[in-house]
């Protein structure tokens, strides 16, 4: 197969960048796009350019490295498919694919196709998590937790923090992705101490780093590889709700920590 | 209460606050509507919920309130869209939509249009600017003439076809806004997503149907200035 790849190329983050086309031959519906990449990355450098910089990392869809707009849809047009775990049996021979980068104020380009999405972690580290003492591992099944409650807990768990929610909403809006680590934690018993607070501090933190709202137009659902529906939005919006009429006290977020270069 | 200016400037706080003003916005136009229906019993039933809003005690209280709503419902979402808009500086150079629906896409136009239109139905209707001739008619009981009023000014195609097209837009506006009403509060369990899905379609046809009938009638005749 051929194809004509549209790739966004951009030095560093203080230059403009541009889509730039390569066309790219010898390709078999088997690879996956990734692949395709690595196939046009080493015809660049035996033609002495530059190889395109991209995020990777698992390659089987659940490190949630790749973060690729292809064609004009994150992950590309497979539902509930990473980019990593697209095949280009997908695509007709031939078509003119374009590539971009996640584009968000919260996700600036580091080099081409590769964003910076420790905003994400901050976020996380405002709220994202359950404190639990350290020790020896609690009995299994010590902390009676209904079939229920524990596959809604795992359906949010699913998030792989790729970002895709923000790359396809209109706004840039981390909402989906916050929404799933709320209802994660407030499914569970571990959750309960921190439900509230973690609904505040996690809202806090999204609009801190520049994220945008959440205007209900769904199109993160659609591109998430997890399949995380948008119900969970409405999770959060109702923790929210109750931490700002019930909760007695707000705190502030502890600073965040820098995570090393 | 600072803690709640707090919570409340945030990005899921301002859309609850859109939602809420939304919501009372909607039941506005419910009570609108059902009160402008008494066009359809004749000159006499018009006229007398229009002198007896007007000599209500609590008209004012209403009045006020309904404006504040108004604003605050625009004031933030113009907050809230600019931080949307901040949030991407860079747009695609191609972006392909998968599930978003026509109305969410122009929730922002739908809104401005329905802002026009209610600027114009003041100046027409309340204010008396845009037809001066009908304003000012009373009728045999010395109360200000409404029935005359809407049925004379909606004799005026342009003005009945404005009226039809306007309230048809917020019809778009309203479906996006209602269906996202109760998802911003936290009401969606797919045990009734479908009945909130259709219970909003429901609802905004009975909106635009019960609004647009007045001028439709009007304008084709079947109500007429003698009434009935």
């Amino acid at each position: 197969m051929k194809f004509t790849l549209c790739v966004w190329r951009q030095l560093n983050s203080d230059e403009p960048g541009s889509m730039v086309s390569y066309e790219v031959d010898g390709v078999s519906e088997d690879m996956s796009f990734l692949e395709v990449l690595d196939l046009l990355n080493e015809n660049l450098v035996v033609r002495g350019e530059e190889p395109i910089a991209f995020d990777h990392d698992c390659r089987e869809g659940i490190c949630g490295m790749c973060a690729l707009v292809i064609n004009g849809v994150p992950h590309g047009p497979e539902p509930v498919t990473t980019a990593c775990q697209l095949h280009m049996r997908k695509f007709t021979d031939g078509q003119t694919i374009t590539v971009e980068p996640w584009r968000a104020a919260a996700f600036p380009v580091i080099r081409d196709l590769v964003v910076d999405r420790r905003s994400l972690d901050r976020v996380i580290q405002a709220g994202g998590f359950v404190s639990v003492n350290t020790g020896s591992a609690p009995d299994a099944n010590a902390l009676p937790i209904s079939k229920d409650a524990a596959d809604r807990a795992f359906e949010a768990a699913a998030c792989i923090g790729c970002g895709a929610c923000v790359a396809a909403c209109p706004n840039a809006s981390a909402s989906l992705f916050v929404a799933a680590k709320v209802a994660q934690f407030a499914a569970l018993p571990q959750g309960q101490p921190e439900r509230l607070q973690r609904a505040i501090h996690l809202v806090e933190a999204m609009d801190r780093e520049g994220f945008g709202g959440c205007t209900n137009h769904y199109e993160c659902e659609a591109v998430c590889p997890k399949g995380i529906p948008v119900s969970f939005i409405a999770h959060l919006n109702r923790d929210f709700l109750k931490a700002a009429l019930m909760s007695r006290e707000v705190r502030d977020v502890p600073p965040a920590v820098e995570a090393e270069e | 209460m600072i803690r709640l200016v707090r919570l409340f400037s945030t990005s899921v706080g301002d859309k609850l606050i859109v939602a809420l003003t939304g919501g009372a916005l909607l039941v506005f136009l419910l009570g609108h509507m059902l009160g402008n229906m008494t066009v359809f019993q004749g000159p006499d039933s018009l006229n007398g919920y229009a002198a007896w809003l007007q000599g209500h005690p609590l008209v004012w209280f209403f009045r006020f309130g309904l404006v504040a709503v108004f604003v605050a419902h625009v004031l933030v979402t113009v907050r809230l869209t600019k931080a949307n808009r901040r949030a991407r500086p860079v747009r695609y150079s191609r972006r392909v939509a998968r599930q978003m629906s026509f109305t969410s896409r122009y929730m922002v136009l739908s809104g401005l249009v329905v802002m026009s239109f209610l600027a114009f139905h003041l100046l027409h209707l309340t204010f008396g600017v845009i037809q001066p001739e009908i304003y000012q008619l009373e009728d045999s009981q010395q109360r200000h003439d409404v029935y005359a009023m809407v049925v004379s000014g909606f004799r005026n195609p342009w003005i009945a076809g404005s009226y039809v097209l306007s309230i048809l837009l917020l019809g778009l506006h309203l479906i996006h806004g209602a269906a996202s009403l109760f998802q911003t509060l936290g009401i969606n369990h797919e045990s009734y997503t479908v009945l909130i899905r259709y219970g909003v379609y429901l609802l905004v046809t009975g909106i635009v149907l019960g609004y647009c009938s007045i001028p439709l009638l009007i304008f084709s005749g079947t109500v007429s200035l003698e009434g009935g």
